[in-house]
C-alpha cells in the first residue's frame, strides 16, 4: 500500500467517526477547540469527555474505598477485641453499637456492605470504570468513546446506584446483612435478619442500577475497541491494558444480565409472594408459604454465574495495568505478548464454566462437582503462564522502581500467593475442609482483593501525570506501598492459619466454641494490623488530592519514556478530543523497549528500513 | 483522654511523614528526578531482597509457632484422605511459591536500574512458554486425579449398615433426630411445625413415635454414620471441623454426608493432648444474628456406651406429650388419622 492510500484511509476512518460524534468538526479540529463553551456542569458534572468520566469513576471509587475500608476496620475491631467496649463506636454508630460494642446483626451488615462496596463499587466501578474510560480512547488513538453519551450515562447510573446503596445505611432496620452474595432465604426474609428488610430492597435496587451502568459502559468499551482504533492499530498491536479491558467488558456484558435476573426473581420472592428460591420455611412462628418447590440453590447458580466471572472482571484490568507498568519500568517488552493475550482469552472463557466451585458442599451432585474441579484447575494453567511471563519480563531488565512499578511488583507477589491457595479450594476434596473458613477469606482477599487494589494503585501512580498534568509525591507513595504490601501479608497470611484451624467465616466472635477460642491472639494481631494499614491509606489520599492541585508540574509529555499513544498527545494534559491535530498513526506494537540500542520506540514511529516490526 | 492522645500522635506522625516526603521531593528535583531514581534503585533492590528473607523467615517461624493451632489429626477415616491431599497440594504449591517468589525478588535485586545499563530485548521464546504451560498442566492433572479419586470415595453411597441420623438446622441451633428401637425415622412435614413439634413430626406415622431428639450428637467409633441434613428456615451448614465434614443445610432439599468416626472423644483427648477436648458441631453458613453461636455438643463413644446413652433417652413424642399414656395415644392417633382420611 502506498503512503497516500494510507493517508486517505486514515481520513476516511476519522471523518466517519466524526460524523457520529462531533457533527460539525472536521478531522483536524477536535471538539472543544471553539464553540463548546464549557460550563462547570458540562465540564465536571455531565461531562462526555472520557477522561473526565474516568476521573469521576476514580474519585467515586476512592470515596467508596474509604467507606469500604472503614467498615472493615470497624468489624475487625469487634473480631480482634470481642470483649471490649469502645466509646467511640457508640458515638459513630449510635444504636448499632450500644455501650460501644457492635451489635451482632450490624456486624453482619458491616461484613455484607464491605464486600458489596469493595467488589462492585471499588474494584469494578472504580478500577474498570476509571481505566477503561481513561485508557481505551487514548491508547487506541480515538478522540473519545464510540458513544460519549452512553458513557456519561454509565457514570450517572453508577452514581445513582451508589446513592441508593449509601442510603441503605440510614434505614431503621439497617443495610443488607446476608453476606455480599445475599443468598436467600436469609436475604428474602426480614424475619431472618433485620437487614433483609428495607436495606435488602435498596441493595437490590442499587445493584440493578449498577448492572445498567456496567452494561452501558461495557458495550461502549467493546464498540470503541472494535471500531475506533486508529490507522495501524491492529488488534495484535493493542497494549495489554486494552486487551484486558476488552475481555473484561465482554465478561461483564455476558454475565451481569444473569445477576439482574437473579436479583429480579429475589425481588419477586420478597415482595409478590413467589417462591423461586423459597421452600418449606418455618420462621417467626409460622410457615411462610403455602406452596412448596422453590430452590435456594437455584439462586446460587444464577449468582455465581455472574459471581465467578465477576472476580475476573475485577482482576483482568489489574493484570492488564500490571503488564503495562512492568514492561515500561523493566524497559523490556512484555514477555510472550501473544501468550499473554491467549491466557487472557482462556481465563475469560473458562471463567464462565467454573462457577459451581463455590458450591461443592451445597448438596450438588458429586459428578457435577467433579466437572467443575477439572475446569477450575484448568484455569490455573493460563494463570501460571501469566506469572511466568511477568517474571520473564523482569529477567535481564533495567528495572526502575517507580511507585507504579512497586505496586505492579507487589501485585505479582500477591497474585502468586493468592493464586496458589486457589489450588486447595478448587479441589473439591480439600474444599470440604476449607470452604467457608478463613482460608477462603485469605485466598480471595489476597488474589482478587488486595491484588486488584495494587493494580488500581499501580494505574493511578502511573497515569496520574496524564490525568492531572502533575506528579504525585514519590516518597509518600513509597511509604504507602511498603506499609500496604507488608501489612497485607500480615493481615491475610495468618487468616490461612485460622482457616486451617477450621474457623468459619461470618462469625461475630469465636469464643463460644472450644474449638476456636484459642485463635483470639491471631484475630487480635490481624485486627491491629488492619487498622494500621487502613489509617496509612491516608498517605495515598493526601498525596492524590494534594498532588491534583499542588503537585509538581509535569514538564515532559512522556515522563516514563513509554511507547503507547497516550503519551503522544500534543498537550501534556490532553484536550477533549485528545489530539489537537491529526490522531496518530501506529506503525508497531507497543513493546519496543530497549530494541536495537534504542531506549524505547513509540508506536507512532514508522519502521526503519529493514527493521522487523510486530 | 488516651483516645485523644493516640489520635494526636497519629496525626502528628502523618504530618511529619508528609513533611519529609515534600522535602525529599524538593531535594530530588534539585538533583534531577532521574538521577534520584537511579540512586534509589540500589536501596529498593536491597529492601526487596531483605523483604524476601524476612518473608520466608516469617512464614517458617509462624508455621512452627501456630502449627499447634491447626485442626488436629482427622477424627474420621475420610478426613485422613483430605489431609493427605492437602499435604500433597501444600508440597506442590509450596515449591512453586518459593521458586517464583525467589525469582521475583532476585530479579528485582539483580536487574535493578544501573547507570548506562541496557535491558535485553527478549520478546518471546515459544519453547520456554510451551514448557511452562505443560509443566503446570501436569501438576494440575496429578492434583485433579488424586483429588477426584477421593472425592468419589467420600461422596459415594454410604454403606448399607450405616447408622442414620437426621440433623435439622434452624435459627440458631441444631436439632438431631435418631430413629428409635424400630430403626426407622417417622415422617415429617414442615407445615406441622410448631413449638411443641419442632421439626414437624407426623404423629399419624407410628414409626416416628419412638424417634429421639436428644440435645447432643453421639456417634459410634468405627461405625459408618450417615447424616441427613435439613433446614427449617434459612441456609445453614453442618460443619464438623474435626471430622472434615461440611454440608449445606438447605430448606426443602435434604442433603447427606456420611463418614466414619475414628477416635472416641476420650481417645481424641489423648491425640490432642488436651484433657478437656470435645468435638463440636458448628454452623458454617451465614444464617443471621447468632450464626456465631449455633453449635451443638458432639460425642464419639464405643457401641456399648452409645447403646447405654440412647437407651436412657426418652422419645420426643413422650417429651412433648407428657400427659399421653402410650395406650390411649395409639387410639387417639388412629382416630385422628381416620378422620383426616375421611376428610380427604
Amino acid at each position: 500500500m502506498s503512503a497516500s492510500t494510507h493517508h486517505h484511509g486514515h481520513v476516511d476512518q476519522e471523518s466517519i467517526y466524526h460524523d457520529a460524534v462531533w457533527h460539525e468538526h472536521n478531522s483536524h479540529e477536535p471538539a472543544n477547540q471553539h464553540d463548546h463553551h464549557d460550563t462547570f456542569f458540562s465540564k465536571y458534572i455531565f461531562s462526555m469527555d472520557h477522561k473526565m468520566i474516568a476521573k469521576q469513576f476514580l474519585v467515586s471509587g476512592i470515596v467508596w474505598a474509604v467507606i469500604g475500608g472503614l467498615l472493615s476496620a470497624l468489624f475487625r475491631i469487634q473480631l480482634g477485641y470481642p470483649d471490649e467496649h469502645f466509646a467511640f463506636l457508640q458515638t459513630l454508630l449510635g444504636h448499632w453499637a450500644p455501650d460501644g460494642k457492635i451489635d451482632p446483626q450490624f456486624y453482619l451488615a458491616l461484613v455484607t456492605m464491605h464486600g458489596t462496596i469493595m467488589v462492585f463499587f471499588v474494584l469494578t466501578g472504580g478500577l474498570s470504570g476509571t481505566f477503561s474510560n481513561f485508557l481505551i480512547p487514548l491508547q487506541i488513538g480515538a478522540r473519545d468513546m464510540a458513544s460519549p453519551m452512553l458513557n456519561m450515562l454509565s457514570y450517572w447510573f453508577f452514581f445513582l446506584s451508589s446513592m441508593v446503596m449509601l442510603s441503605s445505611f440510614f434505614v431503621a432496620s439497617g443495610p443488607a446483612s446476608a453476606g455480599w452474595t445475599v443468598y436467600p432465604p436469609l436475604s428474602a426474609l426480614p424475619e431472618a435478619v433485620k437487614g433483609s428488610g428495607a436495606g435488602q430492597s435498596l441493595w437490590l435496587i442499587s445493584i440493578a442500577f449498577f448492572i445498567i451502568s456496567s452494561l452501558l459502559g461495557g458495550i461502549n468499551y467493546i464498540t470503541t475497541i472494535l471500531n475506533l482504533r486508529t490507522k495501524g492499530m491492529s488488534m495484535a498491536r493493542m497494549p495489554l491494558t486494552i486487551w484486558s479491558f476488552f475481555i473484561t467488558a465482554i465478561l461483564g456484558l455476558l454475565s451481569f444480565p444473569v445477576l439482574l435476573s437473579a436479583a429480579l426473581l429475589l425481588i419477586f420472592d420478597r415482595s409478590i409472594g413467589t417462591s423461586f428460591y423459597l421452600n418449606e420455611i418455618y420462621i417467626g412462628g409460622r410457615a411462610i408459604l403455602d406452596q412448596t418447590g422453590g430452590s435456594s440453590i437455584l439462586y446460587q447458580h444464577l449468582f455465581w454465574f455472574l459471581g465467578h466471572p465477576e472476580v475476573y472482571i475485577v482482576i483482568l484490568p489489574a493484570m492488564g495495568i500490571v503488564s503495562e507498568v512492568l514492561s515500561v519500568n523493566a524497559r523490556k517488552p512484555i514477555f510472550g505478548y501473544k501468550a499473554m493475550i491467549g491466557s487472557l482469552l482462556a481465563i475469560g472463557g473458562l471463567s464462565f464454566i467454573v462457577w459451581a466451585h463455590h458450591m461443592f458442599v451445597s448438596g450438588m451432585n458429586p459428578f457435577v462437582g467433579s466437572i467443575f474441579v477439572v475446569l477450575t484447575l484448568i484455569i490455573a494453567v493460563p494463570s501460571a503462564v501469566k506469572v511466568f511471563n511477568w517474571l520473564a519480563t523482569l529477567w535481564r531488565g533495567n528495572i526502575r522502581f517507580t511507585p507504579a512499578m512497586l505496586f505492579a511488583i507487589g501485585f505479582v507477589s500477591l497474585f502468586i500467593s493468592g493464586g496458589l491457595t486457589g489450588l486447595f479450594l478448587g479441589n473439591s476434596t480439600i474444599d470440604i475442609e476449607l470452604t467457608k473458613t478463613y482460608f477462603v477469606v485469605a485466598h480471595f482477599h489476597i488474589v482478587m482483593g488486595v491484588a486488584a487494589f495494587f493494580g488500581l494503585f499501580a494505574g493511578v501512580y502511573h497515569w496520574f501525570p496524564k490525568m492531572f498534568g502533575r506528579h504525585m509525591n514519590s516518597t509518600l507513595a513509597y511509604v504507602h506501598f511498603f506499609v500496604t504490601f507488608i501489612g497485607s501479608y500480615l493481615i491475610f497470611w495468618p487468616m490461612h492459619y485460622q482457616g486451617m484451624a477450621g474457623l468459619p467465616r461470618w462469625y461475630y466472635n469465636h469464643n463460644s466454641y472450644e474449638s476456636f477460642s484459642h485463635l483470639g491472639d491471631l484475630s487480635k494481631f490481624i485486627s491491629t494490623v488492619a487498622v494500621i494499614v487502613f489509617i496509612c491509606q491516608v498517605f495515598f489520599i493526601i498525596n492524590f488530592f494534594w498532588s491534583m492541585y499542588k503537585g509538581r508540574k509535569v514538564t515532559e509529555a512522556n515522563p516514563w519514556e513509554a511507547t503507547t499513544l497516550e503519551w503522544t498527545t500534543d498537550e501534556i494534559l490532553p484536550i477533549h478530543g485528545n489530539w489537537a491535530g491529526d490522531i496518530p498513526t501506529v506503525y508497531r506494537w507497543p513493546y519496543d523497549y530497549s530494541k536495537d540500542d534504542r531506549e524505547f520506540i513509540p508506536q507512532t514511529e514508522p519502521a526503519r528500513e529493514g527493521e522487523h516490526v510486530v | 483522654m488516651t483516645t485523644f492522645l493516640i489520635v494526636g500522635i497519629v496525626v502528628l506522625l502523618i504530618a511529619i511523614i508528609v513533611r519529609i516526603a515534600k522535602t525529599s521531593e524538593m531535594v530530588s528535583v534539585v538533583k534531577g528526578t532521574k538521577e534520584t531514581m537511579e540512586e534509589n534503585s540500589k536501596t529498593f533492590a536491597y529492601i526487596f531482597l531483605g523483604f524476601m528473607f524476612v518473608f520466608f523467615g516469617g512464614i517458617a517461624w509462624s508455621l512452627m509457632k501456630y502449627k499447634s493451632h491447626f485442626l488436629p489429626e482427622s477424627a474420621s477415616v475420610h478426613g485422613v484422605w483430605i489431609d493427605n491431599i492437602f499435604n500433597l497440594t501444600l508440597a506442590v504449591t509450596g515449591l512453586v511459591f518459593v521458586l517464583t517468589q525467589v525469582a521475583l525478588f532476585y530479579f528485582l535485586f539483580k536487574y535493578r536500574q544501573r547507570k548506562n545499563a541496557k535491558a535485553y530485548y527478549y520478546p518471546e521464546n515459544h519453547k520456554l512458554e510451551m514448557w511452562w504451560t505443560i509443566i503446570p498442566a501436569i501438576f494440575m492433572t496429578v492434583l485433579v486425579v488424586t483429588g477426584l479419586f477421593y472425592w468419589y470415595k467420600i461422596t459415594g453411597p454410604a454403606p448399607e449398615d450405616a447408622m442414620v441420623i437426621e440433623v435439622t438446622g434452624k435459627q440458631f441451633n441444631w436439632i438431631a433426630r435418631y430413629p428409635g428401637k424400630d430403626g426407622v425415622m417417622g415422617k415429617r412435614d414442615y407445615s406441622l411445625i410448631n413449638d411443641n413439634n419442632i421439626i414437624g413430626m407426623d404423629w399419624n406415622d407410628n414409626a416416628g413415635k419412638d424417634d429421639i431428639i436428644p440435645t447432643e450428637l453421639h456417634f459410634v467409633k468405627g461405625k459408618p454414620t450417615k447424616i441427613i441434613i435439613r433446614s427449617r428456615d434459612v441456609m445453614h451448614n453442618f460443619d464438623l471441623p474435626h471430622f472434615r465434614v461440611k454440608m449445606d443445610a438447605v430448606p426443602g432439599i435434604p442433603t447427606t454426608f456420611w463418614f466414619t468416626p475414628k477416635y472416641t472423644t476420650e481417645e481424641m483427648r489423648k491425640v490432642t493432648g488436651n484433657p478437656k477436648f470435645n468435638y463440636e458441631l458448628a454452623c458454617a453458613q451465614i444464617c443471621g444474628q447468632s450464626h456465631y453461636a449455633m453449635k451443638m455438643a458432639v460425642k464419639v463413644e464405643t457401641q456399648e456406651e452409645f447403646n447405654a446413652w440412647i437407651g436412657g433417652q426418652q422419645s420426643y413424642y413422650t417429651t412433648v406429650m407428657p400427659a399421653a399414656a402410650p395406650a390411649p395415644v395409639a387410639v387417639d392417633t388412629t382416630a385422628k388419622a381416620e378422620s383426616k382420611k375421611a376428610g380427604i
